[in-house]
């Protein structure tokens, strides 16, 4: 690493891990503008197309006995439906297609973020932001709509003693406004982190020569650590969403 | 010279934060331990604790997440 | 705060993530993205898959009703089927109940015939055996008499006959 002033001069590591994130125009070099493609909208674009494939084409034929895509998309759809009706109650039923609009769009991308060479548009903060802020509003909006100031009473833990009751209020508020940031910083540090590891051992590889195997066999295991998360921060994302939208709709537990 | 100084203090600050991420590991550890534990205890119920197991993780790792992301910012944004 | 960013090799200097120039951009997409799954999920995929479970569902619920009327099906059969056995049994015990009363009958008839048979035939055979009794007696007497004269006229007595006859009548008598 002789080379690291002259590096640091031009603004960047030997390896670049953050590179993979660049947002890029897919046509030509101008700027970018909100409405320019992108290669954002090149893999939301493959995502929509993969959503589309599963659960539309291959439940074409509507099969009482189903083929293999179609039995897919029904354990998806079991799924999630099972999920939002244990976690969220059966109000929040309502909700259904929106938290499986999320919860595919987030396996989807996170899926195709793990291919070589792709992007993977939820390690973006403002993706997994909206996301989250979407959530957020939903809860909040929603709550006070069906229950008035009664969605107010979440803060007011009225098991507790008296004197600790503003004390938990406080605590319970400010718990309640960092939910979207811990929301999406969850999803997008979990995805940034794990790709930023893969492209750093991949680094690693390029400058070694022939020992380079012990880091290629490093990056094949964190890949298959990396599919498990993508998985699971779809399922947590999702669960979470659930579980906010429980405050909103489902009878008070406190 | 002194924006070198500035520089090396960046990447301090940024060691030291990735230090939080021991915690949420001890964190996780600790959720997946107790929850393996419990299941060993009584198998059956176990299945019907997996969400919770999740979200228990999900809030443990959220904070180890966060000093990640101070560490990236000292790293790359200040 | 980002870097400023003016071109892409400056980006990659910094956190992509925090370059809030691209932020509109992603913000749209992302928006445009989750409605294209929102309407195709609500519209076409999730009512579809929902009916092709209802369907299942109600297939399975159908089978299983047909099993279950099978099922009563077979055992009001096997009831029946207990039903006329039973009766056949019931018909047959009858049957032998009436026959044996019917050879009861008969025998009882017959038993009653030879009893009557039977005592007129002892009756008879009494008063034969009594004739024959009476007769050995007269001729036990007859033969005592003979005996007891020729004993006296060997003994060398001239005894009438009617004195022996008395003095053996005594003597059987006695």
């Amino acid at each position: 690493m002789a080379t690291t002033v002259e590096e640091h001069a031009a603004g960047g590591l030997q390896i670049h891990p953050m590179d993979q994130f660049v947002v890029k125009p897919l046509f030509g070099h101008g700027p970018i503008e909100w409405y320019t493609p992108t290669n954002v909208t090149l893999w939301m674009a493959i995502a929509v197309l993969c959503v589309v494939a599963l659960m539309v084409l291959s439940t074409r034929r509507r099969a009482i006995v189903p083929s293999r895509g179609q039995s897919v998309a029904e354990l998806f759809y079991g799924f999630i439906h099972k999920m939002v009706e244990d976690v969220a109650g059966h109000e929040g039923l309502k909700f259904f297609p929106y938290v499986m609009t999320v919860f595919l769009f987030i396996f989807m991308s996170n899926m195709l973020g793990l291919i070589p060479m792709s992007f993977s548009t939820t390690s973006h903060i403002a993706v997994t932001a909206v996301l989250a802020m979407m959530v957020f509003l939903t809860v909040t909006l929603v709550g006070f709509y069906r229950k008035g100031t009664g969605f107010l009473s979440m803060f007011w833990v009225s098991s507790a003693p008296l004197i600790l009751r503003p004390i938990l209020a406080l605590i319970e508020l400010i718990s309640y406004f960092v939910r979207p940031l811990s929301h999406s910083i969850r999803l997008g540090g979990n995805l940034m982190a794990g790709h930023a590891v893969i492209k750093v051992f991949a680094g690693f590889a390029g400058a070694m020569g022939v020992a380079s195997v012990v880091p290629i066999a490093a990056i094949t295991a964190i890949y298959g650590l990396e599919l498990l998360v993508a998985a699971v921060q779809a399922y947590v994302f999702t669960i979470l969403t659930c579980v906010y939208l429980r405050d909103a709709v489902g009878e008070a537990h406190h | 010279m002194e924006g070198d100084i500035a520089e090396m203090g960046k990447f301090i600050g940024a060691g030291l934060a990735t230090m939080g991420l021991g915690g949420a590991g001890i964190g996780v550890g600790h959720i997946a331990g107790n929850f393996l534990s419990g299941a060993l205890r009584n198998p059956s119920a176990a299945p019907g604790q997996m969400a919770n197991l999740f979200v228990g993780i999900a809030f443990a790792e959220a904070l180890g997440i966060f000093s990640f992301l101070i560490a990236l910012l000292l790293m790359f944004a200040v | 705060m980002a870097t400023e960013t003016h071109g892409e090799a400056e980006a990659a200097a910094g956190m992509p993530q925090l370059d809030f120039a691209t932020w509109p951009n992603q913000i749209f997409w992302l928006l445009v993205t989750l409605v294209v799954i929102y309407l195709v999920l609500s519209r076409i995929a999730l009512p579809r898959i929902g009916a092709v479970l209802a369907d299942r569902k109600s297939t399975i619920t159908n089978d299983l009703a047909a099993a279950e009327e099978l099922k009563q099906k077979a055992v009001t059969a096997e009831k029946a089927y207990q039903d006329a056995l039973a009766n056949a049994r019931t018909e047959a015990a009858k049957i032998v109940a009436q026959a044996k009363t019917a050879i009861q009958k008969d025998l009882d008839v017959a038993i009653a015939k030879a009893d009557v048979e039977i005592s007129a035939k002892a009756a008879e055979s009494e008063k034969t055996i009594a004739a024959i009794r009476d007769g050995a007696a007269a001729a036990v007497s007859e033969v005592a008499r003979d005996v007891a004269a020729e004993l006296v006229a060997v003994l060398g007595g001239g005894a009438d006959a009617t004195a022996v006859k008395a003095a053996v009548t005594a003597r059987l008598k006695g």
